[in-house]
């Protein structure tokens, strides 16, 4: 318990680190009518929101009245869209949630077979292309290979849609692709892009854990009960691969997020990345901070969730805490 | 067995007895031909260093020989925009690998994206390892309240996405090169200051610390003659992969178009200006950028691994 304690401080602390740099980057750097309240606004208007917001008290009592906007979720105004910033950012999260897991899925769909194989055999002529391909996964330009994909599959071969995000269905309330065969081909490219980074994560995680594995005692005394190959590898050596591919997907399912920003500018997906992108380039303020201070919350909970499943399912670090 | 002496150099200790001490003394003779000989000495290595040299060769001699300064709006025909690889060019010569939207040589125009990329990414690089080790060092060696300070700094740049940061920053303060050669600093800083700090912890702790500290010399003289020179192997190990990390992300920042403005392209710009020609089948404009993007990274991440091979007496030579 007092561990779990001690991670909510943690993140407290973070959140409030967070808030007090974009409060800082708003409020002492830039002129924060100019930023929040818009230019073509009349004065009458213009003096009503910065006595709304605050803006005329000391620097402390308008980061306190920052801090308690932000807390009660109220972020601003979209100075395009004239509706709540944080709405608009819960309205596109869906889209980017859908993104950034199935592309976590393909990644271990993709990752852990051929990682597999590359930790079985390592100097087979596969082994060494996959060994080869994961290297060469970490280099590629995400954002690039996302241009190729759509050139190959959409303008060559015209298998696939250039972009967009096809035809959503309700469910739970949420408005999904992977319910429709047209979202499903929407899908693919993007899911494929964004996942192609974690599945060369993925294939050098299980390739040393497997190897690794290998040549432990377990497997050894196995193979001398005559297990065959294939109980040895599915029962002894994946199950050890896969906790160190868990933890560092938990992390990685953060990072997945921020960089569906890149892929849904490419992809034009009308996640809550592309809305961040085309915020910018409208200086859409309110926006921009809404975003931040959102995915910094949201990466908090995500660090935390992964440090509570890491300490279930290892019992080492369980019985250390105690 | 002593430790390291404080002012080892390569020939004083021919067989190192601790590994900081021998990681330290490999170190310092980085750029002998012994280094280059074991740096060299298995195909990756060859590979890595070919690769590279291919990558600095094109990036700081290209500009040189390239047909066209691809910074002069006089030598850009507008006429010639968008001709595919191997047209002719109105003022003579050929584009070998095509013309870009503002009737640009390609090939010039990566030649010189190639070196802008890695002149930002190496001084955003440089510029976090800087920083990153001189708070991670006085944070190991002062130790204290300094020390959690740099700690909790540093745990809350860990606890975002590089990206992430970078993107931030620029969103806030907008787009330049210049800003984002800060933006690639403030989010690669702490990866530098951690290896810092835990290496001056192990460091501090040495008999050659203890010696020096008894002559009563001056903090600032610990630390930068004794401490730092033990501590620039892991430092010098993470260097090369936040270069090949940050020139991703510069590429990535500038295709969103954060960072290098479109009348003197990084490679990420370039790719970004063919992207809206990539539909009608004008291939070329973000295809060749992006190849010399991929050689470049590839270069220096293979090289990153062979360095921390070279530098790691533990790992074993293959």
């Amino acid at each position: 318990m007092t561990f779990i304690l001690r991670r909510l401080l943690h993140g407290a602390w973070v959140l409030l680190a967070v808030s007090a740099l974009v409060f800082a980057a708003l409020y002492v750097v830039g002129n924060p009518v100019e930023l929040l309240v818009d230019p073509q606004a009349d004065p009458a208007d213009t003096a009503r929101t910065i006595a709304a917001l605050g803006l005329d008290q000391p620097l402390w009592r308008q980061y306190l009245t920052f801090l308690g906007n932000a807390a009660r979720g109220n972020l601003g105004t979209s100075f395009i869209h004239g509706v709540p910033a944080l709405s608009l950012i819960l309205e596109r999260l869906p889209a980017t949630l859908e993104l950034a897991l199935s592309a976590l899925f393909l990644a271990l769909l993709l990752g852990i077979p051929l990682g597999l194989w590359a930790g079985l055999r390592p100097t087979s002529l596969a082994g060494r292309l996959i060994g080869a391909a994961s290297t060469l996964g970490f280099a590629l330009p995400a954002f690039w290979v996302g241009l190729m994909l759509i050139l190959v599959f959409a303008v060559q071969l015209q298998w696939l849609p250039p972009g967009g995000r096809g035809e959503t269905r309700e469910v739970l309330g949420l408005s999904l692709s992977v319910f429709t065969l047209d979202g499903w081909r929407h899908l693919l490219l993007p899911a494929l892009n964004l996942a192609l980074y974690k599945a060369a994560l993925v294939v050098r995680l299980v390739r040393a854990g497997s190897r690794e594995a290998l040549a432990q005692d377990y497997v050894r005394f196995a193979r001398a009960k005559g297990l065959t190959e294939s109980r040895v590898v599915t029962g002894h050596v994946l199950p050890n691969t896969l906790i160190p591919v868990v933890t560092v997907l938990g992390m990685e399912l953060g990072a997945l997020i921020a960089f569906a920003v890149v892929t849904e500018t490419v992809f034009g997906w009308p996640g809550m990345g592309k809305l961040l992108m085309d915020a910018i380039n409208a200086l859409d303020r309110p926006v921009v901070v809404a975003y931040l201070l959102f995915a910094a919350a949201l990466f908090v909970v995500l660090n935390l969730l992964v440090e509570l499943l890491y300490g279930w399912l290892d019992p080492r670090v369980r019985e250390g805490r105690q | 067995m002593s430790e390291s002496r404080p002012d080892s150099t390569p020939d004083s200790t021919p067989i190192s007895t601790s590994a900081g001490g021998g990681v330290a003394a490999r170190c310092m003779g980085r750029f002998s031909s012994s280094f280059l000989a074991r740096f060299a000495a298995n195909p990756a290595g060859k590979l890595a260093l070919l690769l590279l040299a291919l990558t600095l060769l094109t990036a700081f001699a290209g500009p040189f020989l390239a047909p066209q300064d691809p910074y002069d709006p006089a030598a850009l025909d507008i006429l010639d925009a968008r001709l595919p690889p191997g047209s002719a060019a109105a003022a003579g010569g050929t584009y070998l690998l095509g013309s870009d939207e503002q009737g640009r040589d390609l090939l010039s125009a990566m030649v010189y994206g190639l070196r802008l990329s890695l002149v930002v990414a190496g001084a955003g690089t440089g510029l976090a390892c800087l920083l990153g080790a001189a708070l991670g060092l006085t944070a190991g060696y002062f130790g204290g309240r300094w020390e959690r300070l740099v700690l909790a700094l540093a745990d809350l740049q860990l606890s975002f996405p590089a990206l992430l940061i970078a993107l931030a920053l620029l969103a806030l303060s907008g787009p330049g090169l210049f800003k984002v050669a800060l933006a690639l600093a403030a989010s690669q800083w702490a990866y530098f200051a951690r290896s810092a700090r835990a290496a001056a912890l192990v460091e501090s702790g040495k008999d050659y610390m203890a010696a020096a500290r008894l002559q009563g010399l001056s903090h600032a003289r610990l630390l930068w003659r004794h401490l730092l020179p033990n501590c620039l192997p892991p430092l010098l190990v993470i260097l090369p992969l936040q270069l090949a990390a940050a020139i991703s992300l510069e590429a990535t920042l500038s295709f969103l178009g954060l960072g290098a403005p479109a009348t003197e392209p990084s490679l990420g710009r370039l790719i970004a200006n063919g992207f809206a020609y990539l539909l009608s089948g004008q291939y070329w404009i973000s295809l060749y950028p992006g190849l010399l993007l991929t050689l470049a990274v590839t270069a220096i991440t293979l090289a990153a691994d062979r360095l921390a091979a070279v530098l790691d007496p533990r790992r074993q030579e293959d």
